[in-house]
């Protein structure tokens, strides 16, 4: 009777202490789990796979600092992807504060390529193999405009440079000339990228989303609206998984595995411990 | 060096912010008035650097990005009323901010009705014309269906309208709770990179 007592006012802190060891073991351990790929997944993976190799690939960061540990990763994998296939990308971002992350993967993963090239033309250059458009206001009517022309919102690049100088823009006037648009999304920018870009210009899409983002995308990725969707950490688990290369999305599953079944665990426990109290009190 | 100094103050900033799970403290009030500072000030440097600089002063006074003299000079009609928003800030001319606000209205309004329609509603509704073969798009159909009934209100919910509504409560409290399961998995997945970030990044136990 008193531990279903203490059940019920169970002090939240000690759920929290709970919850912080539960997560951090798996990660010092560095446990891993099997990861199985879903359908949603592997449909965004082969739409980009199954591009010409050349093809040009627009990313959208439309995230910041409070989505990073899922979203991260979702670039990272997809960066690697495409740079594998020899994907142009020219990365651009509906929010302010999620640009420099774009610019902290491009980096990472065209140097991870550099360090093992051999030649020129096995490097991944910037200009020529990949942009980075850097933030402009505007939302839908910044989508808008970009299926007419790039130039009249992005004159020059995140570093200032004028885009008609950048080899790989000189081929990009508007979307007729982008093959997939990968929208990494906290937000509504999605929504607005599939409204405007997809349904008005018949941009291919594929959606990569936060946890909280992912459910409200399914009934797009039903109508055939998007091409595929990667949602939450467990998404950018599972496309790392099909890139083959394991990054903090598959390191994070253990962890995210035992926390859920210590939500489980307490919410179980704290339904039991409240019905009985209940019950004896009735009687 | 820079490194490990940003990677200490990143580390002692989210242990900071994690104390407040403890209980209100100095600490946390530090770190949360320093991120709506820090905040505050990145938002206006890019305000002016991707938004202000580039589309109105680059291409008005260096023609950087323009084609003729009216691209140029049309750029002052919207950086009127851009000025014009700050006519808030004077109580005697306040009301010039409202053309501002009617113009960014008017065009939410415009661009908001073609995104619904031409985004949404149409290719959801040809999404939901399937052929009822298979016990998906059967769940589908008969998922849409209801819902809507639930929401008809021009008449009382009796007879096999209550029933159908019914049904469409279940497909409703289906939707909350794998969009509230998403939710759990998305704090989780912050919790993780954090501690990632304290495991991996700062104390270093993972190399």
């Amino acid at each position: 009777m008193k531990f279903l007592e203490r059940m019920v006012n169970l002090d939240r802190r000690f759920i929290y202490l709970a919850l912080v060891v539960v997560v951090a073991l798996p990660l010092i351990l560095k446990l891993v789990l099997p990861i199985r790929v879903s359908e949603p997944v592997r449909e965004a993976y082969r739409s980009i796979e199954d591009l010409p190799s050349g093809s040009t690939v627009m990313v959208s960061i439309d995230y910041d600092a409070s989505s990073e540990p899922e979203l991260q990763p979702m670039l990272l994998s997809v960066l690697r992807h495409c740079f594998a296939k020899r994907h142009k990308v020219v990365l651009l971002g509906q929010w302010a504060l999620g640009l420099p992350f774009g610019e902290i993967g491009l980096n990472k993963v065209s140097g991870e390529f550099n360090s093992r090239a051999q030649s020129s033309a096995d490097s991944i250059l910037y200009g020529r193999d990949f942009v980075n458009l850097g933030y402009r206001p505007g939302a839908r009517a910044l989508i808008v405009g970009l299926g007419r022309e790039f130039r009249d919102f992005f004159s020059a690049d995140y570093r200032g440079t004028p885009v008609d100088s950048l080899p790989l823009m000189r081929g990009v006037r508007n979307y007729n000339n982008i093959d997939l648009l990968v929208g990494l999304e906290a937000g509504q920018a999605g929504d607005e990228w599939i409204q405007f870009a997809g349904a008005r210009y018949g941009l291919k899409i594929i959606i990569g989303g936060t946890g909280v983002i992912a459910p409200d995308m399914f009934h797009y990725l039903q109508a055939g609206q998007i091409k595929g969707l990667v949602g939450g950490l467990q998404g950018a688990a599972e496309y790392e998984t099909l890139v083959r290369h394991h990054g903090t999305g598959v390191a994070g599953m253990v962890a995210q595995s035992t926390a859920h079944i210590l939500i489980l665990v307490f919410i179980v426990m704290g339904n039991i411990a409240y019905f009985v109290l209940k019950g004896r009190k009735k009687s | 060096m820079t490194h490990i100094i940003g990677t200490w103050i990143a580390a002692g900033l989210t242990l900071a912010i994690f104390s407040f799970l403890y209980r209100d403290n100095p600490a946390y009030k530090f770190a949360e008035h320093l991120y709506v500072g820090v905040s505050a000030a990145f938002a206006v440097l890019y305000t002016w650097a991707f938004d202000i600089w580039p589309m109105l002063v680059d291409p008005i006074f260096r023609s950087r990005g323009v084609t003729s003299p009216v691209d140029r000079w049309i750029l002052l009609i919207p950086a009127i009323f851009g000025l014009l928003m700050l006519a808030r800030w004077f109580p005697k001319a306040a009301w010039l901010s409202r053309w501002s606000i009617s113009l960014t209205v008017g065009i939410a309004a415009g661009l908001g009705i073609i995104g619904q329609i031409q985004g949404i509603l149409l290719p959801q509704i040809q999404g939901t014309l399937l052929p009822l073969t298979t016990i998906n798009n059967i769940i589908l159909v008969v998922g849409v269906i209801t819902t809507l009934i639930y929401f008809y209100f021009s008449a009382a919910h009796k007879g096999l309208i209550r029933v159908s509504a019914r049904i469409g409560v279940v497909f409703i409290m289906a939707s909350f709770g794998a969009s509230f399961g998403y939710t759990v998995m998305a704090r989780i997945s912050l919790l993780i990179g954090r501690l990632n970030f304290l495991i991996n990044d700062w104390l270093h136990l993972l190399r």
